[in-house]
């Protein structure tokens, strides 16, 4: 995340490329992973991820403080946290607007440079 | 004290002038965010459905009650929402039960409609197989919650339960500890239980989420739930933030233990209780 975060543009041809070839458009990305983070059942996170097998960007959730990361075949790239903690303070139970004022402080440039890197990664190590 | 007014369509946070309202929680709440919004429940194929719009209509307000006769309705609270005060505060009331529950209720609703009319306790046995654990679970234990709780609490149990619990852990404060210890290793969201075995004895358990003891599957079998505190952190964090412990030490103030003791005898006599 970042204060200067936010934006619809990806000043990133390949992560942009890979986001138009899995999502469509950066608002169907952002419906998927909002839907994802707010079907979360408790605790747990949301993730926008690269699939290292197919090399394309996915949407998943995992539960409590699991992480794509720990599947050796998906890496993390941007996650949202929908622990109560996150957000109860100023959303209470409204999870949905959480979910849409966080939008505002996503890195892109953050991400991008982990699309690169995780995509520099792949091949090197055994999936 | 803050009074409230419900309407049918939702709820008029809007307090009476001549009302002293308490510093914190809920006077924060009314002076930055107004009446809250009742909890979405998402049907994924209306939502799908919506195309790029789908974002934006994320944040409209849905109705928290079926339109045509729910099969499950939110019971009221059986004390004002400060009455736990403060101990529990009475924002946190106020959102759990308006909102939380009732999430849990609409949820529930959608999952049974077209579905012959079922008595919730029934639906806990099968509720994980048929994935009913998450909105009949969290139904059920909150009903369980709700009606455990109460401002003329705290004290300590007696009777056949205290003789139970004082064989199973020793003194009160054994009691405390080991049930405080439970609760606060609650990894996420899930709960804490005191539960009746089969033959009458007492066993601390918990679960994750809004599973209980009487699901299949959830905890060893034959145990029946008669006590339970919510660690989901929708149930302490606007008061304790992250001090789950301090919501925990707060919790024996108010835990009704002549009505815990009622539990008991239905459970030991090989009932759940029925909400």
């Amino acid at each position: 995340m970042s204060p200067d975060g936010g934006g619809d543009i990806v000043e990133h041809a390949g992560l942009n490329a890979a986001i138009v070839s899995a999502f469509g458009t950066m608002a169907m990305l952002k419906r998927a992973l909002s839907l994802s983070a707010l079907e979360v059942f408790g605790s747990g996170w949301a993730w926008l991820a690269l699939d290292r097998r197919s090399d394309k960007l996915v949407v998943q959730s995992t539960p409590n403080q699991d992480t794509p990361a720990m599947d050796a075949s998906t890496v993390p790239l941007l996650g949202i946290d929908v622990w109560e903690h996150a957000y109860y303070l100023k959303h209470q139970s409204r999870r949905a607007d959480y979910i849409k004022d966080w939008w505002h402080v996503v890195s892109w440039p953050e991400v991008a440079r982990r699309y690169d890197a995780a995509r520099a990664a792949t091949g090197k190590a055994e999936l | 004290m803050l009074a409230f007014s419900i309407s049918p369509l939702g709820l008029n946070l809007a307090p009476r002038a001549s009302v002293r309202m308490a510093a914190g929680g809920e006077q924060i709440l009314l002076a930055r965010f107004g009446v809250p919004a009742p909890e979405l429940s998402v049907d994924r194929r209306g939502a799908l459905g919506l195309g790029a719009a789908a974002c934006a209509a994320l944040g409209t307000s849905m109705p928290a009650f079926a339109a045509d006769d729910p099969m499950f309705t939110l019971p009221p609270l059986p004390y004002a929402y400060d009455a736990l005060e403060p101990h529990i505060d009475a924002a946190t009331m106020k959102f759990h039960h308006d909102f939380h529950h009732q999430a849990y209720i609409t949820n529930l609703n959608k999952a049974m409609a077209g579905k012959p009319k079922a008595d919730l306790v029934s639906l806990m046995p099968g509720a994980k197989a048929a994935k009913l654990n998450n909105a009949g679970g969290g139904h059920y234990n909150h009903c369980m919650f709700w009606s455990t709780l109460g401002p003329k609490a705290g004290g300590e149990p007696s009777g056949a339960l205290g003789d139970a619990m004082a064989k199973a852990f020793g003194s009160y404060d054994d009691f405390k500890a080991q049930f405080s210890a439970a609760a606060a290793g609650v990894f996420g969201s899930g709960w804490a239980w005191l539960a009746v075995a089969k033959d009458g004895s007492v066993k601390i358990v918990t679960t994750p989420n809004q599973d209980n003891p009487l699901m299949d599957g959830a905890t060893e079998a034959g145990l029946i739930p008669i006590l339970g505190i919510d660690v989901w952190e929708h149930a302490y964090y606007l008061k304790y933030q992250n001090r789950r412990p301090e919501y925990i030490a707060a919790f024996y103030n108010v835990v009704n233990w002549a009505k815990v003791g009622e539990y008991y005898a239905t459970a030991a006599a090989g009932k759940p209780i029925a909400f």
